[in-house]
């Protein structure tokens, strides 16, 4: 991973929630979500999060991109907070848009980075899709879309939710790989989202787990993988082993 | 790093390109076809009939529009009646849209309105015609409300239900990509709005343009194509009450055809 920290991004995001509720509606109870979870990201690391369904993981993320404002806490993303991307679960790429023109439509008008969409295009493999509608191709082809188009930006904070769910294995790895080099050109601090423990120490440079029910944080993980191992699947494998049998 | 060209689908352009003008010219066919059989079947059953007066043919009707047509008359009230229709139309759109979108935002105003909206919708358009005739005057202003009303509390409902139905996803996005209102609004929103703005000026076409003659029968001051057939109504002049009928429905489905099929085309484009 690409060290270079300047001045501006060398402070660590803070994140601190103490209490999260989801208030009661449509005859469910108010729901505790979030209890007492606290953390720092160092800049331009790789952190995952991972932990059963339902604990609470995108609502802390949702938090931290600032969707969510209902909480108590505090969340410090330093200066990096105005270039922040957060890549959804679901693509998000508006329909009636093409798939260029969904990317070029984050950049304000004549911002010099629309000389940069046919490269980011081509190098997510999508330059022939690119006068398509998103609805028209594959589901992994609109996720690369949706990584491109939080890429283009060139963001300092990168969060993602869970972005390669629900794809054939190959398609995912192929976009793991993607997010790898796209990451080691624009070093990024990343929190990304994962129930797939393969995917985390594959991608992370630090894990953390969260507990299911009000979601704590119960294991803070180092992950000592060169890249070179992140693509040897034994390598991988073994660093999985250790990591997640220790609890 | 290689694998970036694992594309699991290609793109697939827009369906049928390269046909050219002969489906179209087959679907001319069908209609041109349809249409005679339906003349003859006409002109079959005028003949059968006991008073051509009562039951003029096709050629009977035809003949009288052309008279019509020859003295002015013809074009005359239609284009008093096309006036009508278009600012009925335009208001009873931009009207109830803003209420439609104001009611699918706020759901409080939304509780608090919508028994409104329901006695609105459920009031008979003979009771709106007559009260506003009543209570405007036999006016230009007052058909054209009286038209405009029928039509308020359906593009109301059609646009709250769009605005019910705006994605939290894409709005979210828009906030975390920082797009602002006006590109919010011109990308985000309105292309959802689009159909359900398509689906209700469609459906308002079809009502307003028959609530236009009836407001016009009863006020039409001696002008347009609905005060025309009330005339004619009177002196059981059947040719005369069926020839702007046929006048009407041609111009109207020149509007649907020139019109309305290609904006509804055009906001679908996108879909799969």
């Amino acid at each position: 991973m690409a060290a270079v920290a300047d001045v501006a991004s060398a402070a660590p995001i803070r994140v601190e929630v103490t209490r999260k509720i989801f208030p009661a509606a449509g005859g469910r109870d108010a729901q505790l979500v979030l209890q007492d979870v606290a953390f720092e990201v160092e800049p331009r690391s790789f952190l995952v999060m991972t932990g059963p369904s339902g604990c609470g993981k995108s609502t802390l993320l949702n938090i931290i991109a600032g969707l969510d404002t209902d909480y108590d806490g505090t969340i410090d993303l330093g200066p990096g907070k105005d270039r922040l991307t957060y890549i959804f679960q679901s693509p998000r790429l508006l329909p009636w848009r093409t798939i260029a023109e969904n990317i070029a439509l984050v950049l304000p008008e004549g911002d010099p980075r629309h000389a940069n969409i046919p490269e980011m295009l081509e190098r997510v493999g999508l330059t022939e899709a690119a006068t398509a509608y998103p609805e028209r191709v594959s589901l992994g082809m609109q996720r690369r879309a949706a990584l491109a188009r939080g890429f283009i930006l060139e963001p300092e904070i990168l969060l993602m939710d869970e972005p390669f769910v629900s794809l054939d294995d190959p398609t995912a790895q192929s976009l793991r790989q993607l997010l790898m080099d796209l990451w080691h050109r624009q070093p990024t601090t990343v929190i990304f989202i994962t129930h797939d423990r393969s995917e985390a120490v594959q991608l992370g440079t630090r894990i953390l787990r969260l507990a299911p029910g009000q979601a704590s944080v119960v294991q803070d993980a180092q992950v000592n993988l060169t890249n070179a191992q992140r693509l040897d699947r034994a390598a991988v494998l073994a660093e999985q082993t250790r990591i997640f049998a220790t609890a | 790093m290689a694998p970036v060209s694992t594309q699991t689908s290609s793109t697939r352009g827009p369906a049928s390109a390269g046909l050219g003008w002969f489906p179209a010219l087959e679907r001319l066919g069908w209609v041109v076809a349809s249409l005679a059989s339906l003349a003859l079947l006409w002109q079959v059953v005028a003949m059968t009939a006991a008073d051509p007066r009562l039951f003029p043919g096709p050629a009977a009707v035809f003949g009288t529009m052309s008279g019509l047509a020859q003295s002015g008359a013809l074009w005359s009230n239609i284009s008093v009646t096309l006036e009508r229709l278009v600012y009925a139309f335009s208001a009873a759109m931009m009207i109830g849209s803003v209420i439609g979108i104001l009611l699918g935002t706020f759901p409080k105003a939304d509780k608090f309105f919508d028994p409104w909206l329901i006695l609105f919708l459920n009031l008979p358009a003979i009771v709106t015609i007559t009260l506003c005739l009543i209570w405007g005057g036999m006016n230009q202003a007052a058909i054209v409300t009286a038209v405009a009303l029928n039509k308020i509390p359906n593009t109301a409902v059609t646009m709250r239900e769009g605005t019910r139905g705006l994605s939290r996803d894409l709005n979210e996005m828009a906030e975390i990509y920082k797009l602002g209102w006006w590109k919010t609004l011109r990308h985000v929103t309105l292309p959802q709005l689009a159909p359900f703005f398509a689906a209700a000026a469609r459906a308002g076409l079809a009502l307003i343009w028959k609530i236009v003659l009836v407001v016009e029968a009863f006020g039409g001051n001696g002008r347009g194509v609905g005060y025309q057939i009330f005339i004619a109504f009177q002196e059981f002049d059947v040719a005369t009450i069926l020839a702007y009928a046929l006048a009407f429905i041609i111009i109207v489905q020149i509007i649907e055809t020139a019109i309305m099929q290609p904006m509804l085309a055009r906001v679908n484009r996108w879909r799969r």
